[in-house]
């Protein structure tokens, strides 16, 4: 598809705002769009935003035999996409100008400045190395493509932990993660390009420019660098002279932003080795902002919440009469279920649940006249370890463990999730449960 | 003998309805409304009626109502906006056997047909969220010149295909009198042709042959773009972000069905501003948004 057209009077209006030192989003002339970094639930995995430029970023490694000329040292490999997600007028299966460029670019960033220590990544000298594969992705392309990329590569790089392998005379052994905890990548370094857009032959200069302002610039000047301000690449296009206190304040002010680029990065990286520590909630899920489109008149509903509960009693009374068969769920393999069809009753003595909602001294019409109505209706799904949820309720029984997720309005079909060995889970943990989760409503 | 209403796969209504559109999108109008989609998945079809104001998913069936007291066919070859029982399937649906398909999520809308009320007639779309402009007749939308050829213009206007504008389309033109169109020009128009076979054609003036505010857009100002869905609720009538942002200090503004906005203040950091007011509104709720202006008064 073809590209939107830049309008005369955008670009009649840019010029105009580049020479009053204004912009588009209201940043000054050296101000660098706001960084994103989110990670993945796999390592290596990790989604970069610059303002609306979005790079995802994902390392793969594989075992192969080296190039024959550098017998001990690893393979590195960068590959930048442009896909039509990005912006329509990318076309897929092509290999554009641009795209040629970033990705030269990018290896001369990143594997030419020497950055990941290609020696540590050789297993069998001449036999067998890692290759490490960088694979890039512009998911959302707003401008600057280049920098959100070398962003991007780099903390992917520092995410990623490859597997571990020992070797003994001869034998090469791979060990899976459950053996042996991954090891990451040795990194010297971390250089982090910062691109400079050049307007009337050099005379107004803007960091990190935006499409718009990309479309209309006179030249690009690239500089990577380094947090110890060694520069890494420079690359200046478009054909401008450029003089040279010019380069200078450049490579000064990349020095500043790279520095301050490190330090999230650093920061990301140390959050989200935090929370896989503690077993929190990490992933892309849970890093996507929630943008509500809001209506501008909305009336009030009121709500009556009065009768609330003699509603639901009455719902449950009415509840289905109870199907023939008993669901119970069949383990097929971790963090999957079945829920099997016409097995018995594994649920526990009658009896005994009676007794036991009597010791509790609970009057619960609809739980003791249809207790086993219940039991045929609750589904059970293996539960997924999720544990900060607010809405979790632990049963007391020591070898099952009972989480509830979004209980609904009615109480005539439970939800619960629970453990996988809960095959036969008493009666008497269920209507706890069900007594608990009352108490919450 | 009854039937249902002839559906005509054109779209021309835009009124009132937005703004009431956009008020019954409430959370529990949108819960109802799926709770309510699985029920037809199960049972096969609702009435549309029923489900005007709800949400709709890709595949739903509706059900036109039918009306026995129209009788045959003779009906139906008449001049086609006079029948009371002519219908409008917009956006997001498509005509399928005996009733309506939808083809995307969002809110069903409905117009009642103007004039004679019709019981069954009007139009009915589906309102949703998206960014990507598909042409509709009678739209008015903001173009970009991107070729001139012979006797037409080709005007991107963020569709799939490039619409066709004639130089003849613009008020007062004549095969010797040829207005001043360079490409790269922005161009305020409206669709006359728009369907799914089809070029879209665009033109500049109205059914009297007047320019009626379309045409060529000056040369200063910025454009910008924004989705559907706010469009829609700017050019709601009284909408009060409009109503609030006039009150700030006076700019002129293009809004555009394809997403498009033109703004022109008196300064570049006034136009940014209302710019970046406008793309931000989208997500502020209303006292957000009061703030924000607030803010901006203070100025």
């Amino acid at each position: 598809m073809k590209e939107t057209p830049l309008s005369n009077c955008e670009r009649r209006f840019l010029l105009r705002a580049v020479e009053e030192r204004k912009r588009l989003d209201g940043r000054q002339s050296y101000d660098y769009r706001n960084v994103r970094i989110s990670f993945g639930a796999d390592y290596g995995c990790c989604i970069v935003e610059l303002g609306r430029t979005r790079v995802l970023g994902q390392v793969s490694c594989e075992l192969v035999s080296p190039k024959l000329n550098r017998a001990t040292e690893g393979i590195l490999f960068f590959n930048l996409e442009l896909s039509p997600m990005a912006a329509p007028a990318f076309e897929p299966g092509r290999q554009p100008e641009l795209l040629v460029k970033l990705n030269r670019l990018l290896e001369r960033c990143l594997r030419n400045s020497k950055c990941i220590d290609t020696e540590s990544l050789c297993v069998v000298a001449g036999v067998k190395v890692w290759q490490i594969r960088v694979d890039l992705h512009l998911l959302n392309h707003d401008g600057n493509i280049i920098d959100a990329a070398s962003i991007a590569a780099i903390v992917a790089l520092c995410h990623f932990r490859r597997p571990d392998v020992s070797v003994q005379g001869e034998e090469v052994t791979l060990y899976t993660p459950e053996e042996r905890d991954p090891v990451p990548l040795s990194i010297h370094h971390m250089p982090i390009c910062v691109s400079f857009a050049f307007f009337q032959q050099g005379t107004y200069l803007l960091v990190d420019p935006s499409e718009r302002e990309e479309r209309v610039m006179d030249g690009l000047l690239v500089i990577a660098m380094n947090k110890h301000r060694e520069i890494c690449t420079i690359q200046s296009s478009g054909g401008i002279m450029l003089l040279k206190d010019q380069v200078l304040r450049c490579s000064k002010i990349t020095g500043v932003k790279v520095a301050e680029i490190t330090e999230l990065i650093q920061k990301a990286l140390e959050n989200d080795r935090k929370v896989r520590k503690e077993g929190g909630k990490f992933g892309f899920a849970e890093s996507i902002p929630n943008q509500k489109i809001s209506a501008f008149k909305m009336e009030r509903a009121p709500v009556d919440t009065n009768d609330v509960e003699e509603q639901a009693e009455e719902i449950i009374m009415k509840a289905d009469p109870p199907s023939d068969f008993v669901a119970k769920p069949i383990l097929r393999m971790p963090g999957t279920a079945q829920i099997g069809e016409g097995l018995e009753n594994s649920w526990g003595d009658f009896e005994e649940s009676e007794r036991e909602e009597e010791e509790e001294g609970n009057s619960d019409d609809a739980t003791t006249s249809g207790g086993q109505k219940m039991e045929t209706e609750e589904i059970n799904i293996v539960s997924k370890t999720k544990k900060d949820d607010d809405t979790i309720i632990l049963s007391d029984s020591e070898e099952e463990e009972v989480v509830i997720l979004e209980p609904e309005e009615t109480h005539k079909k439970t939800r619960t999730h629970t453990t996988a060995k809960q095959e036969n889970s008493s009666k008497k943990a269920f209507n706890k449960k069900r007594k608990k989760k009352r108490a919450t409503h | 003998m009854t039937h249902t209403p002839p559906v005509v796969c054109a779209f021309c209504a835009r009124g009132p309805c937005c703004a009431r559109a956009l008020g019954s999108g409430k959370l529990a109008g949108l819960r109802e409304g799926l709770t309510l989609t699985m029920a037809a998945a199960e049972t096969g079809a609702l009435p549309v009626e029923e489900r005007v104001g709800q949400v709709v998913l890709p595949g739903d069936v509706l059900l036109l109502p039918s009306h026995p007291e129209a009788d045959g066919e003779r009906l139906w070859l008449g001049p086609g906006a006079a029948l009371p029982g002519r219908l409008v399937c917009g956006p997001g649906l498509r005509c399928c056997g005996a009733g309506l398909l939808v083809t995307k999520c969002g809110l069903l809308r409905h117009r009642q047909p103007g004039g004679a009320g019709g019981g069954s007639g009007g139009a009915y779309w589906v309102d949703s969220q998206q960014k990507r402009y598909v042409p509709v007749k009678g739209d008015h939308v903001i173009g970009i010149v991107t070729l001139k050829a012979g006797d037409i213009f080709k005007v991107d206007v963020g569709g799939s295909e490039q619409a066709s504008l004639s130089y003849l389309a613009f008020e007062g033109a004549t095969k010797r009198n040829r207005p001043n169109v360079q490409v790269g020009d922005l161009i305020y128009g409206q669709f006359v042709v728009a369907n799914k076979d089809m070029e879209p054609e665009m033109v500049c003036i109205d059914s009297s042959g007047r320019a009626n505010g379309m045409g060529v857009i000056g040369h200063e100002g910025l454009l910008f773009k924004v989705s559907l869905g706010l469009i829609r609720k700017l050019l709601a009538p009284n909408c009060e972000i409009i109503q609030e942002l006039g009150q700030l200090y006076p700019f002129e503004i293009v809004f555009g069905m394809n997403g498009r906005i033109w703004v022109k203040a008196k300064t570049i950091q006034q136009t940014l501003i209302v710019a970046n007011i406008l793309e931000a509104c989208e997500h502020m709720t209303a006292e957000q948004r009061t703030q924000a202006f607030a803010k901006l008064s203070e100025r």
